[in-house]
């Protein structure tokens, strides 16, 4: 008879857990079963009459048992007391469900508790230092009563809280123990489970659980505390928890991952993962390893599940992910740059920035027309149309779908007063945007273009009065974008200096100094523009201070040379 | 919600579902296997007219991932389908020749059959040209997805339809009975969808894709509606409102997150767009029965005969769920 007697708690798919007893037996190992009482008499009584053959089974009394309540306790309690009587061989007892799959050879685990006789498995936290549980309920879970089922009166256990909370009501844990938690799921030696089982307190201890929420999650876990000698506090069995606090299921594409686990025992399996069943049980008493368990794996693929239900990726919108305004985590999923006037001021800006930082430079992509995609090209990464139509039907999610289709490839594009405002906010809500705006640069186009001049004077203040409106917007207290605004007259003053720190920070290309600006459009006789702009009783103000007669430094035209800053 | 609104909406519903039995007159038994049917079982749920060419594709689509029966309306087929669906072993179906479209595009028979042959079971409504796909569909069967649903008290799943189409014109490739029609119609839009907001009925509004591209360029808002909610914990108070598009009660369509996480989801894999499509949609837009006056399939109609290709350089080519995972278009949300 073996060292290692196993307490195993079923409920369902008992076609299952009778294979697994049946591999536990011929390994050796004693096995006392919990049925709940909740199955049917019939079923329980075929259940039994299948194993009645195996002389290594027991049978315990049954208890109902139903998730946070103290039945799962008692199921332990009795399974527990008979091993320890029935089966003196054994000095380990091991906790197990219906579902838990033993992954390595049950010698290996014979092995390794047989060369640790003194030491208890058992993860035991106190509660205080460890932030594990879900749903807010952790100190609260001892000092509370819990005489409601969650699962079926939800309402009257929200609210029987909430009245215990309001009155303040507050019980004592009994002869000063200090509540811990942790894993269901332990493996105790005889001495501790049977110091816990015949104290002579044990009627004052379990008085006290029966009313604590999910007892089995901290009996066991805080008198350990008072009886045991040599705690390891950890469990023996793989159990992974989401974050609504069930656990992970295992399938049949795990099968590797488990495996390489190392560990002794995984829960949960799903009852119908053939392979799994038909991988583990088949005990080829493979190579004897004496490696310690190492779950990192399993826990990084759930550790990473878990996130991508609560935080998800950032900057998607789709079918399961429709985050309201402010609980985006990221507007978008990459940075980009936003240039405003520098197109206009620059004649060859596109290409330009294109060619220095290795982005992908897109036009006006909020222009009324059409979105000028980098080439003019009429579709885009993900089939994304440059229809303006199609665009305006929702801007923003056309803006966060070409972020998103672009992933790993850094997007600039040009903005101005023109362009479909309806974008603004969520460019200057987003803290991935860095925009740069060289404000009154609209003027530009407008003094080069030949149309008469009482359009023209119509068109500058209406851009005036939308360009205003707009730096107002990223001047406001909501805006999370890196801004720069520069007027026009501040911006030509030096144009490489602003330029340097947006490249910079763009950070494509090594740090370098700017060896080529772009070539400036000729200003000669903008400053003669605005004034009679001005004359005629539209103020330009938002491009700065230009002298009606002014020598613009940086169009020496022609041929232009690139000029070096070292 | 108020409970004003509340109470509007429990009424409505209670109209879906009285019409729903009005409607079963409509429908004559042709062959009852539902008593095969046993507890748990996963129900497949359709309306089809005559789509013989594909029906044995679809047929063992699902039942490879788990499906055990199949509720079936035939809307007066004409060619041989209703036959072939009568000697299926795990088909049950039923005839009408009566509207389509005054079903409500087959609602109100299928509220009425799953009303009454699958609550409690989880039902799964598809067209014969719709091919569901979840995460992990390539090692895990349907049941794992549903059993975890289950577990974790989730009463609905949300599937987005993705429009398939091939390279090259849709006349190039032939499509063969049983064949897959993902060989042919490969193709899809990975990202230019976009999504709204129902305030009624909570659900998500979703457009895009190929057929606004090119047929709704112009019209976006006119774009079919690309959302779906095709498996369904099945109660026999519930009720689809349209098409697989939404139901009642309410709760039912909040398949999304709204605070940043992602839940799971999966796709329907649309293989509309196959040869048999023209011929499919002239006949159509004959009948006059498909929604809004079948203003999709005349929008078809006069785009595909000047230039049939739906590919374009940025069309994506189907490979597995992972893809469709990475690009955004589905979850595994906490299913690992």
């Amino acid at each position: 008879m073996s060292s290692v007697g196993i307490v195993m708690l079923v409920h369902t798919a008992l076609d299952r857990a009778e294979q697994v007893v049946r591999h536990w037996t011929a390994a050796g190992c004693p096995v006392v079963l919990h049925v709940d009482s909740n199955l049917p008499r019939k079923t329980y009584r075929a259940f039994e009459a299948a194993l009645a053959d195996d002389k290594r089974v027991r049978f315990c009394r049954r208890h109902r048992c139903e998730w946070g309540t103290w039945g799962i306790v008692a199921a332990s309690q009795s399974g527990a007391e008979l091993m320890l009587a029935e089966f003196p061989d054994v000095r380990h007892v091991y906790l197990a469900s219906g579902s838990c799959l033993p992954l390595r050879p049950v010698q290996e685990l014979i092995d390794y508790l047989a060369a640790r006789p003194r030491t208890d498995f058992i993860e035991s936290a106190t509660t205080a230092d460890v932030p594990w549980t879900v749903g807010g309920l952790d100190e609260e879970r001892f000092s509370l009563r819990f005489p409601f089922s969650w699962r079926k009166n939800r309402l009257l256990f929200d609210r029987y809280v909430d009245l215990q909370r309001r009155l303040k009501l507050h019980r004592e844990m009994p002869m000063g123990l200090v509540p811990h938690m942790g894993s269901q799921w332990w493996c105790l030696t005889r001495q501790t489970l049977s110091a816990i089982l015949e104290d002579p307190d044990r009627q004052t201890y379990d008085r006290y659980f029966r009313q604590v929420w999910i007892p089995d999650e901290s009996y066991y876990q805080t008198l350990v505390r008072e009886f045991s000698t040599n705690i390891e506090s950890r469990s023996l069995t793989l159990s992974k928890f989401d974050f609504q606090g069930k656990p992970h299921i295992f399938y049949d594409d795990h099968l590797q991952l488990l495996r390489r686990s190392d560990c002794f025992v995984a829960r949960k399996i799903w009852p119908h993962a053939d392979r799994l069943y038909k991988a583990f049980l088949s005990d080829g008493g493979a190579a004897m390893k004496r490696t310690e368990p190492n779950p990192g794996k399993i826990d990084r693929i759930f550790a990473k599940a878990v996130e991508r239900r609560t935080r998800g990726r950032a900057g998607l919108y789709m079918q399961s992910r429709f985050p309201n305004q402010d609980w985006e985590n990221g507007i978008t999923s990459a940075q980009y740059s936003v240039f405003e006037g520098f197109a206009e001021l620059f004649e060859d800006f596109e290409p330009w920035l294109a060619r220095i930082t290795g982005t992908r430079v897109h036009g006006h992509l909020f222009a009324p027309e059409r979105a000028e995609f980098s080439g003019r090209s009429a579709l885009i990464n993900g089939a994304l149309s440059d229809n303006a139509a199609c665009r305006d039907n929702d801007v923003k999610a056309f803006f966060t779908s070409l972020i998103w289709n672009t992933r790993g490839e850094r997007q600039c594009f040009q903005y101005g007063p023109r362009d479909n405002a309806d974008i603004e906010w969520t460019l200057a809500r987003d803290p991935n945007a860095q925009i740069s705006v060289i404000s009154g640069a609209w003027a530009v186009p407008l003094f080069r273009s030949n149309r008469s001049f009482p359009t023209l004077r119509r068109e500058a203040a209406e851009l005036q009065k939308i360009e205003a409106a707009h730096l107002k917007v990223l001047r406001s207290t909501w805006t999370k974008a890196r801004v720069r605004i520069w007027t026009m007259a501040e911006f030509i003053e030096s144009p490489m200096e602003p330029l340097q720190t947006i490249i910079d920070e763009i950070g494509t290309v090594t740090p370098r100094r700017l060896a080529e600006a772009p070539r400036m459009v000729d200003l000669e006789g903008f400053g003669r523009f605005l004034q009679n702009l001005k004359n005629q009783g539209m103020h330009p103000y938002l491009m700065g201070d230009f002298p009606v007669e002014r020598e613009v430094k940086h169009a020496p035209k022609p041929p232009r040379k690139p000029y070096l800053v070292q | 919600m108020g409970a004003w609104k509340s109470y509007k909406l429990r009424v409505k519903r209670q109209r879906w579902r009285a019409r729903a039995w009005r409607k079963h007159g409509e429908l004559s038994t042709v062959v009852d296997r539902t008593r095969q049917i046993r507890r748990d079982d996963l129900l497949v749920f359709s309306t089809q007219r005559n789509e013989q060419i594909r029906l044995p594709y679809f047929l063992d689509y699902y039942r490879d991932m788990g499906v055990a029966h199949f509720l079936i309306v035939d809307n007066d087929s004409t060619d041989g389908s209703l036959d072939y669906l009568a000697d299926q072993p795990d088909v049950s179906v039923w005839h009408t020749e009566a509207s389509y479209k005054r079903s409500r595009f087959g609602v109100d028979w299928l509220n009425w059959l799953q009303g009454r042959y699958g609550h409690g079971h989880w039902c799964l409504v598809v067209d014969p040209d719709e091919f569901l796909i979840y995460p992990f569909c390539d090692t895990r069967p349907l049941r794992a997805l549903t059993d975890w649903l289950d577990a974790s008290s989730i009463r609905s799943f949300s599937a987005m339809l993705l429009d398939m189409y091939p390279k090259g014109r849709l006349d190039d490739q032939p499509y063969r009975p049983g064949q897959d029609p993902l060989e042919i119609a490969s193709w899809f839009d990975s990202g230019n969808y976009t999504l709204k907001r129902n305030h009624e009925y909570g659900n998500l509004w979703i457009q895009g894709g190929p057929r606004r591209r090119i047929f709704f360029a112009d019209e976006p808002d006119r774009a079919p509606a690309l959302n779906k909610i095709p498996l369904v914990k099945w109660d026999r108070r519930y009720a689809y409102v349209s098409s697989t598009h939404m139901l009642l009660p309410r709760g039912l369509n909040l398949v999304y997150d709204e605070w940043g996480g992602e839940k799971a989801s999966g796709i329907l894999l649309h293989a509309k767009f196959l040869d048999t499509f023209d011929t499919k949609a002239r006949e159509e837009l004959e009948r006059k029965q498909h929604y809004a006056a079948s203003v999709e399939y005349r929008a078809y109609a006069s785009r595909m005969t000047d230039d049939p290709e739906l590919w374009c350089t940025w069309s994506e080519k189907y490979i597995n769920w992972r893809q469709l995972e990475i690009l955004g278009l589905m979850s595994k949300g906490n299913w690992a």
